[in-house]
């Protein structure tokens, strides 16, 4: 009874109040709309961003002539370094051959086998790779370095390409994080503004019901059910507007490109239900928390 | 010296309000003390009542009275005078600055914040601007009031027809707000207090906005409400009519009680009928016939045949 009452009077001024609502309700779809649309470009950037900076690697060069005693010291070596996540050997044979498939007439040319032996390094993370390459090849006082072990040629880190990728990362990563954040403020704060516009012009009906005796939950719940059936109606139109755009626009697109080395984004039924439950939350709070102001009489 | 000059040209200056003010408070704090002790059984008990608004304007200053169950009471004064204070003072809509009010028999200050919509469910109000809903029809608008107790579907289904039959209205169930005339709407807001039945029934200005013909409707319905046990409170400022209906009247000046007293002698067994012709009677202008009264002139109405030939 005491619900289906609620429920009776919100919809009862959602078509009395049809313009205002249809604001509200407007407002909700474009922020989500919006959001539908930032939240997978936001991390396909920072998924495309992780994947460059996986390929943060350092290669230990050994030098010619290695023995196997001295390979197994080296890795112990470098295993026992801080920051290092895995360690891949790469023999003279295996390079040779990888290099060749990329290159076949420059190696036919060649005719032997130039490359080393070569230990591949990956950090536990890409911001420690100098770490890293300090560890294993210190930089001396001659401000030449030199390697930890007599059997180390080299310790190379391309350094350039990786500082290169790790600063535009970063930008990319906190730039994308701070539009992201101010979108979600402003969002809220223009849901929160429309839904106190709509209340603003019935503060006398919640005057007059003060008068009669109603408590301020009885007054508050049809607004709240109203933000809710609000948030929901404009969440649920502009999902079914993403859903159109993803199955007619993205996913070919996709299935033709393998869109940006196929970053890892949410999965499309998580997002809908975020933005759902984020429109619907957002608005029946707004109301709820606006009306409070018309409620101290 | 220069300081005095700009005092007198700002005309109110504002450190001489809050002295003002604070004289007030004090004089209110003074009041208090000396206060009667509560009056037994009385439905409303004011009790040296003294309410401040920002800025040291008086609502109502030293006020007491008390208010027997049953009763029909006016409080009267022009504009300004504190009636209206009684009034939000009495539904808990303002805090008095100083002083007690007891309302059948409980202090006002006992009661919390969240207590206060059951505390209302009690008072029937009527005010000059009707207060309705308006987007909710007659029938909705007394139908809220009930709903707001948490009253059944078929509880509303028999009180409503009821209440509205009993006020005139049956005829108007559906129509909005703003279909009625101000007589029709008074009766709307009248309705909807007395639909639960308040052992007290509070009016603020109830005709301000009526012609003599459509007040005296009202006034005849309200002392129908009375009669059946309910204490009514009118706050006007129509003296007149005051006089003519022989209630007690407690008379406000400037925040400050100025009479309270029995005018005429009337009879409490006098019938809602004998109440509203005698208030016809005496009320100039106002045909005697009653409300349903042709208002054309009997001669124009109806010329006389031979006239006509």
């Amino acid at each position: 009874m005491r619900f289906g009452f609620f429920l009776h009077e919100a919809l009862r001024a959602l078509t009395r109040n049809a313009i205002p609502s249809f604001a509200a309700m407007a407002t909700v779809l474009v922020t989500v709309l919006v959001l539908g649309v930032f939240i997978p470009v936001v991390q396909a950037t920072t998924g495309a961003a992780n994947e460059v900076r996986s390929k943060v690697i350092a290669d230990v060069y050994l030098k010619p002539r290695t023995t196997e005693a001295e390979m197994q010291r080296v890795k112990r070596k470098i295993e026992r370094t801080e920051h290092v996540g895995r360690v891949e050997f790469i023999s003279k044979a295996q390079a040779y051959k990888e290099e060749r498939k990329r290159n076949p007439e420059a190696y036919d040319l060649l005719g032997s086998n130039p490359l080393p032996d070569t230990f591949r390094i990956t950090p536990d993370k890409p911001d420690n790779i100098t770490a890293v390459r300090n560890a294993l090849a210190p930089v001396g006082p001659s401000g030449e370095r030199s390697a930890v072990d007599p059997a180390i040629d080299e310790v190379r880190n391309r350094e350039e390409d990786t500082n290169k990728i790790l600063s535009v990362t970063r930008v990319v990563k906190l730039s994308m994080g701070l539009l992201a954040g101010l979108l979600i403020v402003a969002s809220v704060l223009l849901i929160a503004n429309t839904i106190r516009l709509s209340l603003y012009s019935r503060r006398r009906d919640v005057e007059v019901m003060k008068l009669v005796g109603a408590t301020d939950w009885f007054i508050r719940w049809p607004f709240v059910i109203e933000g809710v059936v609000v948030g929901a109606l404009g969440g649920v139109l502009a999902v079914l507007m993403l859903g159109v755009v993803k199955v007619a626009v993205v996913d070919p697109l996709a299935a033709d490109f393998a869109l940006v080395a196929a970053p890892e984004t949410m999965n499309f039924a998580l997002l809908i239900a975020v933005l759902l439950g984020a429109s619907v939350g957002v608005s029946a709070l707004g109301s709820g928390l606006s009306l409070r102001r018309f409620l101290r009489v | 010296m220069a300081a005095t000059e700009r005092h007198v040209r700002r005309g109110e200056s504002r450190p001489r309000r809050l002295t003002r003010a604070e004289q007030l408070t004090a004089r209110a704090s003074a009041a208090a003390l000396a206060a009667r002790a509560p009056v037994p059984g009385a439905i409303i008990d004011f009790r040296s009542v003294t309410k401040l608004y920002q800025g040291g304007d008086v609502g109502v200053e030293g006020v007491t009275f008390a208010v027997q169950p049953g009763e029909f009471v006016f409080i009267v004064g022009a504009s300004g005078s504190g009636k209206s204070t009684t009034m939000r003072l009495l539904i808990k809509e303002a805090e008095p600055t100083s002083g007690a009010i007891s309302v059948a028999g409980r202090d006002l200050s006992t009661i919390p914040r969240r207590r206060v919509p059951y505390y209302r469910r009690n008072i029937g109000v009527v005010f000059q601007d009707y207060k309705l809903l308006p987007d909710r029809t007659v029938h909705d608008n007394v139908a809220y009031a009930l709903q707001v107790t948490g009253s059944s579907r078929r509880e509303i289904r028999e009180k409503v027809p009821d209440i509205l039959r009993l006020t005139g209205l049956a005829t108007k169930l559906h129509n909005l707000p703003d279909q009625l005339s101000g007589g029709e709407q008074q009766r709307v807001s009248v309705a909807r207090a007395f639909v639960n039945h308040p052992p007290l029934l509070l009016a603020d200005e109830p005709t301000g906005n009526l012609d003599p013909e459509t007040s005296i409707g009202i006034m005849q319905l309200l002392y129908r409400i009375n009669k059946t046990g309910t204490t009514v409170v009118v706050a006007t400022h129509d003296k007149a009519m005051v006089d003519r209906m022989r209630r007690r009247v407690i008379e406000l000046a400037e925040g400050h009680v100025v009479r309270d007293e029995q005018v005429g002698r009337y009879s409490t067994t006098e019938t809602t009928g004998e109440f509203a012709a005698r208030l016809r009677v005496e009320t100039p202008g106002v045909a005697v016939e009653g409300p349903d009264a042709d208002p054309t002139p009997r001669r124009l109405a109806h010329p006389p045949e031979e006239e006509v030939e």
